[in-house]
């Protein structure tokens, strides 16, 4: 148990360190600020435009419920990409991977201690982005004092799916050549789409909701929405199920996605280590 | 000296030797990445996911638009059009279509602007860091040993992008049309063509450029390039039509003038005026006519490919002065 903990903080530095050591303190703030807000921004003026064109009365609460969605969806992209770039970047880039690999640790361990540094200024986003909101944009939160602890388990366990997925990801990517770019644009691509982040599940067509509705992170967006923002009038398909549930059914999925990630991964490795493609590089 | 190792500068023997190294650095991409199948799922399928989700939001507000105009109340019996009541069903369909229209024109610009994605994304990731991926993975000095023009080079890997890209760019296309059912009325093929071209050779231009800059930087670079994409695709309007921002008072016109010098933003805004027809959105949301964007571009086109000539040769001889032409991992 001491080494995997060992591990974890190593990597976990390593990764803080890589992240964040390239420019200055206060530019790595603002770099970590810039590009959350910027990415909230395009939906404001999505939102801008429409009501100008199409609704001028305004719809402060399909506003609200599409901010909500998006600043939690910031977790999705760097936890994801936190961790199956890990494989690609040691590869690829700095061509450690052969080193770090045949040391006495556990690699899957180690990347999660890599993604680790990307959760907390992922964390750092979220809060600078839902506070803009609240300040500039008239975005409506209210979380209730009592629904604190509710929410942070509901964090916890959203975050533990998803460093669970990115890992099955990462196992694949072992075998792939380098796709870091596509993988990281459209599997939280796939998520943006189906887990009513930005839109509800009613939007989509029926095969669309059927999808949604399997993916955990659908659960976990709702929740978090409920938590934070629960005077919102959208209909979001999932009222049938109460917030215990919902918490309940992401503490079975993370379970359920951290056996499947070990799985994967064991699987992609050992297919890479057959075909020798453990430290290949794919540079065109 | 023999013949074989006389450095030859007459045009036709330079003139062939760049073409070939045109030819050389964009045959890998062409090629190696069509032997490479899974490229096609991860690079040019699953990237449409996210332009689908812009496209739903679009959607979601014209249901919500929707819902309220044709909701009945006590005292709006014909639902809400605009801000007051609507005073017949004639009001009503007039209104229903306007918001439909709209949706599928903000649709409309959606998949344009995924197109565009696809290829400022190759700009940044392929052109402006390809130079410092190379750095880092030991091959720039192989490139700079050799004897072509170091613009062949670029000019290759700009090629073999634009060529890689246009599949994911396509498939962006017939998604919309096939899946979104987008209708779009292209009256000038030609011109829209023009325009096209006219904003990759603009787009790659300006990729040439930062693929210098990137030279002389180690890290930053890839931050930067990572920096560049969301704020980009908001102060350029890739997914909404520019003129929006220039709607909003204060810091909007200073954002859009900003976001107006990456060749996409004028680019996007003439393809759409093409695509959509010019009365698309009441005429209010357009920058300029397509025809003084064309020339806008065709500007931008020949300036950034000067710069890019020029910014080569001076950071080249920099980085070589400063020793970090090829430290890696800095």
């Amino acid at each position: 148990m001491s080494t995997y903990w060992r591990t974890f903080k190593v990597a976990a530095w390593l990764g803080w360190e890589m992240d964040s050591n390239w420019t200055e303190p206060w530019l790595f703030v603002l770099y970590s600020i810039i590009k959350p807000v910027a990415g909230a921004f395009i939906l404001v003026l999505m939102y801008v435009v429409f009501v100008a064109i199409g609704r001028p009365a305004g719809d402060p609460d399909a506003f609200s419920y599409m901010y909500v969605g998006n600043s939690f969806f910031i977790f999705v992209a760097s936890v994801l990409f936190g961790t199956f770039q890990v494989i690609q970047s040691d590869r690829e880039w700095y061509q450690t991977i052969r080193y770090v690999y045949i040391s006495p640790i556990s690699y899957y361990v180690y990347i999660l201690g890599r993604a680790a540094s990307k959760i907390a200024v992922a964390a750092f986003a979220v809060a600078i982005t839902l506070v803009f909101g609240v300040f500039f944009l008239d975005v409506r939160l209210h979380l209730a004092l009592i629904d604190v602890p509710m929410f942070l388990a509901a964090t916890i366990l959203g975050l533990a799916v998803l460093l669970a997925i990115g890992i099955c990801l990462g196992g694949i990517s072992f075998l792939t050549a380098k796709h870091t770019h596509g993988l990281a644009e459209g599997i939280p691509g796939l998520f943006y789409v189906f887990c009513g982040v930005l839109f509800p599940l009613s939007i989509l067509p029926g095969w669309g909701q059927a999808v949604g509705r399997a993916i955990p992170l659908t659960y976990w967006f709702d929740l978090t929405r409920r938590l934070l923002a629960p005077n919102l009038t959208v209909n979001t398909t999932l009222t049938g199920y109460d917030a215990p549930t919902i918490l309940l059914f992401l503490l079975v999925s993370s379970i359920a996605f951290f056996g499947l990630s070990v799985l994967i991964f064991k699987i992609g490795e050992y297919f890479a280590r057959k075909a020798g493609k453990i430290d290949m590089t794919t540079s065109y | 000296m023999k013949a074989g190792t006389v450095r030859r500068t007459d045009f036709r023997y330079r003139l062939g030797l760049n073409l070939r190294a045109v030819v050389g650095r964009s045959y890998p991409r062409i090629v190696g990445a069509n032997r490479e199948p899974s490229w096609i799922f991860f690079e040019a399928l699953l990237p449409l996911l996210g332009i689908a989700a812009y496209v739903f939001i679009y959607q979601f507000f014209g249901n919500q638009a929707i819902a309220v105009i044709t909701q009945s109340t006590a005292t709006a019996p014909w639902g809400m059009c605009g801000k007051h009541a609507c005073a017949d069903a004639g009001e009503q369909a007039q209104y229903l279509a306007a918001v439909n229209a709209n949706t599928n024109a903000l649709v409309a610009s959606v998949v344009l602007g995924g197109t565009m994605v696809a290829f400022w994304l190759n700009v940044l990731w392929s052109m402006a860091s390809q130079l410092y991926w190379e750095k880092e993975i030991g091959n720039l000095q192989l490139y700079m040993m050799a004897p072509m023009n170091r613009m062949a080079l670029l000019g290759g890997m700009a090629v073999g992008g634009m060529v890689m890209t246009s599949m994911r760019a396509v498939s962006t296309l017939v998604a919309g049309v096939l899946v979104f059912g987008v209708i779009f009325q292209v009256a000038s093929p030609l011109l829209l063509l023009a325009v096209f071209f006219a904003t990759l050779v603009a787009l790659y231009g300006l990729g040439m450029m930062f693929a210098s800059l990137y030279l002389l930087w180690g890290r930053e670079a890839w931050n930067l390039s990572a920096l560049m994409e969301e704020p980009i695709f908001f102060s350029s309007g890739f997914y909404f039509p520019l003129g929006g921002l220039l709607r909003i008072p204060g810091w909007g016109p200073a954002i859009a003038i900003a976001g107006s010098f990456i060749p996409a933003s004028i680019g996007l805004d003439a393809l759409r005026q093409l695509t959509l027809g010019s009365t698309a959105f009441g005429g209010t949301l357009w920058i300029f006519d397509v025809t003084t964007e064309l020339e806008i571009l065709v500007v931008m086109a020949v300036l950034f490919l000067i710069l890019a000539r020029y910014c080569l040769a001076y950071l080249e001889t920099l980085a070589k002065r400063e020793g970090k032409l090829t430290s890696r991992h800095q």
